[in-house]
């Protein structure tokens, strides 16, 4: 159990995937203007990476750790990602509809998204069992979540700013604000040491 | 040579199953779309404006189709829209309520004061949150064009500190009539021109005080008006749009100038 916290801390403070692995940083700058979209593209991220996760898992070890195919675990793992979240989409679509409008254009945008499948490798790189990838994949997208609700009121505040020269308006203001927010996350790292230990 | 062959053929499975999987879930999990909703919906202007009530056009074109829902709800299509469904759905068309948006405040710039320097975010809502505002006229427009940023139809602008509301571009989904913290933006019928273009329940000599343009409730308009159609209540004129037959009479005689023709 010990454990486990430690996973899901890590993986959402320490170890943040936009903010310290500077993973996801097309979602994070393109959808953090409106907290509801955030939000939903929030959910839908942890969503598709729980899912993938547990999909890709099985088959690193059965298939290609068996046969010693561990070198084409990027482009196998792309393929079933994209697959499985058309296969989402059609299943929710037909079972949750409510569920489906929810998430609407964002499910089939993260298809492909560098997160997702960072943390499917990341799981085997770091080789957890099967239930500390699951955490790391809920981790992942709650810190996914954090970062994009923390950054989408950043944004908010710096829309409504006239202090800003004129020259740094729109995305190099965002970039320099995103490398802020950034580096205060930095000021995470030791907690899980401090925490559990 | 070998890896290379072995490579590409466990590629090619994983792809090939998951193609299948993909086919049959599509095939046993395909929804049956109506005819009727995919015809209504085009006939349906796609802003997702909600001025029928339901949540877009997607969802208001289900509920027609279904026969929940009137075919003459939709307020920015207008008649021709209401036709359309009507024709896609072989019913009789119904009359559709065109309706505008009018803003109930003629309190430009200069007009009153500004009860304090307001710094905050510049939005009507925040800016209403701190005492009713920064006129003295606690009635006023704010200007900060919450009712613009609202309209989808680009037909809102501030001109001197008030709303103005373009009667070519807009399409009476009452949005921004929604979103007003003064509640000063109401819906008429289309066809209506002339309009209070105040919203105080001051008492007269008060209004006076607050601003140049305010309705003082002096009756004038009440006495003049042949159709019955302007009735002062609670110090604030207003014209029964039902009952107006746009003469322009009361125009006239109002001492302060805020009853309007608008175009």
């Amino acid at each position: 159990m010990k454990e486990m916290m430690i996973i899901l801390v890590g993986s959402i403070l320490v170890n943040n995937f936009v903010l310290s692995k500077f993973m996801g940083i097309c979602p994070f700058l393109g959808v953090s203007k409106k907290l509801d979209s955030a939000v939903g593209m929030s959910v839908a991220v942890t969503f598709v990476m729980a899912m993938a996760t547990a999909v890709t898992y099985p088959i690193q070890r059965g298939i290609l750790d068996r046969f010693n195919m561990g070198y084409l675990q990027t482009i196998v793992f792309i393929l079933v990602i994209a697959a499985l979240v058309q296969l989402v989409e059609i299943v929710l679509k037909k079972y949750i509809p409510p569920l489906y409008r929810s998430l609407g254009i964002y499910l089939p945008l993260i298809t492909t998204n560098c997160a997702v499948l960072g943390v499917t490798i990341l799981n085997i790189d770091e080789e957890y069992t099967f239930l500390q990838s699951m955490v790391n994949a809920l981790g992942a997208g709650l810190g996914f979540m954090l970062a994009m609700v923390l950054f989408c009121g950043v944004r908010s505040r710096m829309d409504e700013s006239k202090n800003i020269p004129e020259h740094f308006r729109g995305l190099p203001i965002t970039l320099i604000a995103a490398s802020i927010v950034s580096v205060a996350f930095m000021g995470f790292s030791g907690v899980v040491e401090g925490l559990f230990h | 040579m070998t890896p290379i062959i072995i490579a590409v053929v466990t590629v090619a499975a994983i792809g090939l199953i998951a193609g299948i999987i993909l086919t049959l879930a599509s095939h046993f999990m395909a929804i049956k779309v109506d005819e009727k909703v995919v015809k209504v919906r085009e006939c349906l202007p796609g802003a997702n404006c909600g001025a029928c009530g339901y949540a877009g056009c997607d969802e208001y074109a289900e509920k027609v189709a279904g026969g929940f829902a009137k075919t003459t709800l939709c307020v920015p299509g207008g008649q021709k829209c209401a036709a359309d469904i009507a024709e896609a759905l072989g019913v009789e068309a119904g009359e559709v309520k065109e309706l505008r948006g009018m803003v109930r405040c003629c309190g430009t710039t200069g007009k009153d004061s500004m009860v304090y320097d307001y710094q905050g975010v510049k939005t009507c809502a925040a800016c209403h949150s701190f005492y009713q505002g920064r006129r003295s006229c606690s009635y006023g427009c704010l200007g900060y064009g919450d009712c613009v940023s609202v309209c989808k139809f680009n037909a809102i602008s501030i001109e001197n500190g008030v709303a103005k509301i373009d009667p070519d571009l807009c399409t009476g989904c009452g949005a921004c009539a929604k979103i007003c913290p003064k509640h000063l933006i109401y819906m008429i019928p289309k066809k209506s021109h002339i309009c209070v273009a105040c919203s105080s329940h001051n008492k007269g000599a008060q209004t006076r005080k607050l601003c140049t343009s305010g309705c003082i409730g002096c009756m004038k308009c009440q006495k003049t008006c042949k159709h019955g159609a302007i009735s002062v209540d609670q110090n604030l004129a207003v014209v029964d749009p039902s009952l107006c037959v746009n003469c322009g009479e009361c125009v006239e005689v109002c001492p302060v100038g805020c009853i309007k023709i608008f175009a």
